[in-house]
């Protein structure tokens, strides 16, 4: 008898940690929800050919320039925070014992640490101030500089979870050790360093602040006469970004500028999920299970 | 060159007592010791190694096998707080000489580690071609011959070769240490090192590499480190028993196991210790 009533008390115990639980669960997914479905409502109706490929100043006025100035902006960012991050990575998993070591992680997670807003202060009397001119090249930066904690530390965690035996297997071969870092290690640890680099891209894709002081803005296209390419006259030019024609379109009065925040957000959006969800599947796909993460 | 030589007959002369000319002996060690930080784990120790023979040193765990068959390319140094005194003579030279390479060193000696450690995300065709590639060879059909010849070699080709592309770390245990063998066979080496290859596998794939090095030993110089007594007997030439880093006999593996010199010799072999 005392064991089918403890049986039924476990019962009711355990449904009702259930009933907990799922509550929770809904309570979170309703924000994320309610985000999302805005997002859309009201974001859809916003788009069209014209307003993804035309600029603002057009007839049909669209954010053709900013998609492009983000993107271009990201590109830069990580020209600059793929070589460094990597390097320190590098340094960080391979002289994991060298005295530098450890200051440079607590360096790296102060880095991490500093808020956008700031980085972007910063980089505009490093950049700005000295070139004189809002640019492309100082919204790269300042982007990089958020990149490169996040990516230097994910690709010494990458790099670390490589079997020291697969160095020693290489030292073995004849190589010396750079080689079996930059050809082996490196190669090995890929699926790790592509998803810690996609991450960073991910984060700092939506980022405005270190923006604002940087890139400046335009409602033109970036130059791109193949004189001009040749000078790389982009890098020194403002460009329009997204984050930025989101936050100014949203403080304007007029409701058609509303929409078209909406319709920048969305595409905002689905930007950084492209790059989180073709990264996944790509590693997914060339390293299989090694890479899942 | 020529005093390196006299050098090296005087001293062995006097070392191993030994008329031993140099015929048909390429590696001679020479009172190694060795150790990490403030340990010695060798504590003298001195060896010919015949050509095209297989040498199995054999001792309980923590004796120095392991440390030992690394001072022999070198690798041992690569371990923080590493050291090592001595001499190890390979054709005639030095490889602790002043002015030597212990990259090129390591080109010659083909290592094989416990546990079979293939390069992770590389195919088996990439897993043997690293070496030869990261050595310069760039031509395809150059790449691909020595790929087939290695694995060929290693016994693994027709177990592998409609899947060269797939993933080494996607093959059984026993498959991808005898990629490891390819792997170092890739690369020409003229000397193999084994480091207790089967401790991680299972009878058969244990077989299959002990029948590959009775083939591999007509043409390579085989030093193998075994834990494994019923292994030195079935396969090796010579045996070296070690104990807590000294060498306690070295003969040929039928004396050794029949008419062991020293009793802790016959007392590992019948299993009373290790």
């Amino acid at each position: 008898m005392k064991g089918i009533a403890n049986a039924r008390r476990r019962k009711f115990t355990n449904l009702i940690a259930m009933l907990v639980m799922v509550t929770m669960l809904v309570v979170c997914l309703i924000p994320l929800v309610s985000v999302s479905w805005t997002l859309l409502s009201k974001g859809i109706p916003a788009i069209s050919l014209d307003f993804l490929t035309n600029l603002p100043l057009s007839r049909q006025s669209g954010i053709g320039n900013a998609i492009l100035g983000s993107l271009l902006t990201l590109l830069v960012a990580s020209l600059f925070a793929i070589p460094f991050g990597l390097l320190v990575g590098m340094y960080l998993s391979q002289c994991a014992s060298s005295r530098l070591a450890t200051p440079t992680r607590t360096l790296l997670d102060v880095m991490s640490g500093i808020p956008a807003i700031v980085v972007g202060m910063f980089i505009y009397s490093l950049v700005v101030r000295p070139m004189k001119s809002y640019s492309l090249m100082a919204g790269g930066v300042s982007l990089a500089m958020i990149m490169l904690p996040v990516f230097a530390r994910t690709s010494e965690e990458a790099l670390k979870a490589i079997p020291e035996t697969v160095m020693e297997a290489g030292l073995g071969l004849g190589l010396p050790r750079w080689r079996v870092v930059l050809q082996v290690l490196l190669r090995s640890a890929l699926p790790g360093v592509l998803t810690g680099f996609f991450l960073a891209l991910a984060r700092v894709g939506g980022e405005a602040a270190p923006l604002l002081f940087t890139v400046g803005g335009s409602n033109f296209w970036p130059s791109h006469a193949p004189a001009e390419l040749a000078r790389l006259q982009p890098l020194t030019e403002q460009v329009a970004s997204l984050p930025l024609v989101i936050y100014e379109y949203a403080k304007d009065p007029r409701p058609a500028k509303h929409a078209a925040a909406w319709g920048a957000a969305l595409v905002l959006v689905v930007i950084i999920l492209a790059i989180r969800l073709s990264t996944h599947a790509y590693v997914r796909w060339r390293y299989g299970q090694q890479g899942a993460h | 060159m020529s005093h390196v030589r006299n050098n090296l007959a005087a001293s062995l002369a006097a070392n191993a007592g030994a008329a031993a000319s140099a015929n048909g002996h390429r590696i001679f060690t020479e009172h190694i010791v060795g150790g990490f930080g403030d340990t010695t784990v060798l504590k003298g120790i001195s060896l010919r190694i015949a050509h095209c023979s297989l040498t199995a040193i054999m001792g309980p765990s923590g004796c120095g096998k392991s440390t030992f068959i690394r001072c022999i390319n070198r690798l041992h140094e690569e371990i923080p707080r590493a050291w090592v005194t001595g001499k190890i003579i390979l054709d005639g030279q030095d490889i602790y000489g002043a002015d030597v390479d212990p990259v090129a060193i390591r080109r010659k000696i083909g290592m094989v580690f416990q546990r079979p450690n293939p390069f992770p995300t590389f195919s088996i065709y990439d897993n043997v071609a690293a070496g030869p590639r990261l050595n310069g060879l760039r031509k395809r059909h150059a790449l691909d011959e020595v790929v087939e010849k290695s694995l060929r070699h290693a016994a693994l080709w027709d177990e592998v070769k409609d899947r060269l592309e797939r993933p080494g770390t996607g093959l059984s245990g026993g498959q991808q240490q005898r990629l490891c063998i390819a792997r170092a066979l890739a690369v020409d080496p003229e000397i193999l090192l084994l480091d207790e290859p089967c401790s991680a596998l299972d009878p058969i794939g244990t077989e299959r590499i002990e029948e590959l090095l009775v083939q591999l030993k007509k043409e390579y110089t085989i030093i193998m480190v075994t834990h494994n007594i019923q292994q030195a007997g079935r396969i090796a030439d010579r045996t070296v028993f070690l104990l807590l880093g000294e060498m306690v006999e070295e003969g040929s593996t039928s004396d050794v196991f029949t008419s062991p010199k020293d009793p802790r010799t016959e007392a590992f072999i019948s299993g009373r210790f290790g």
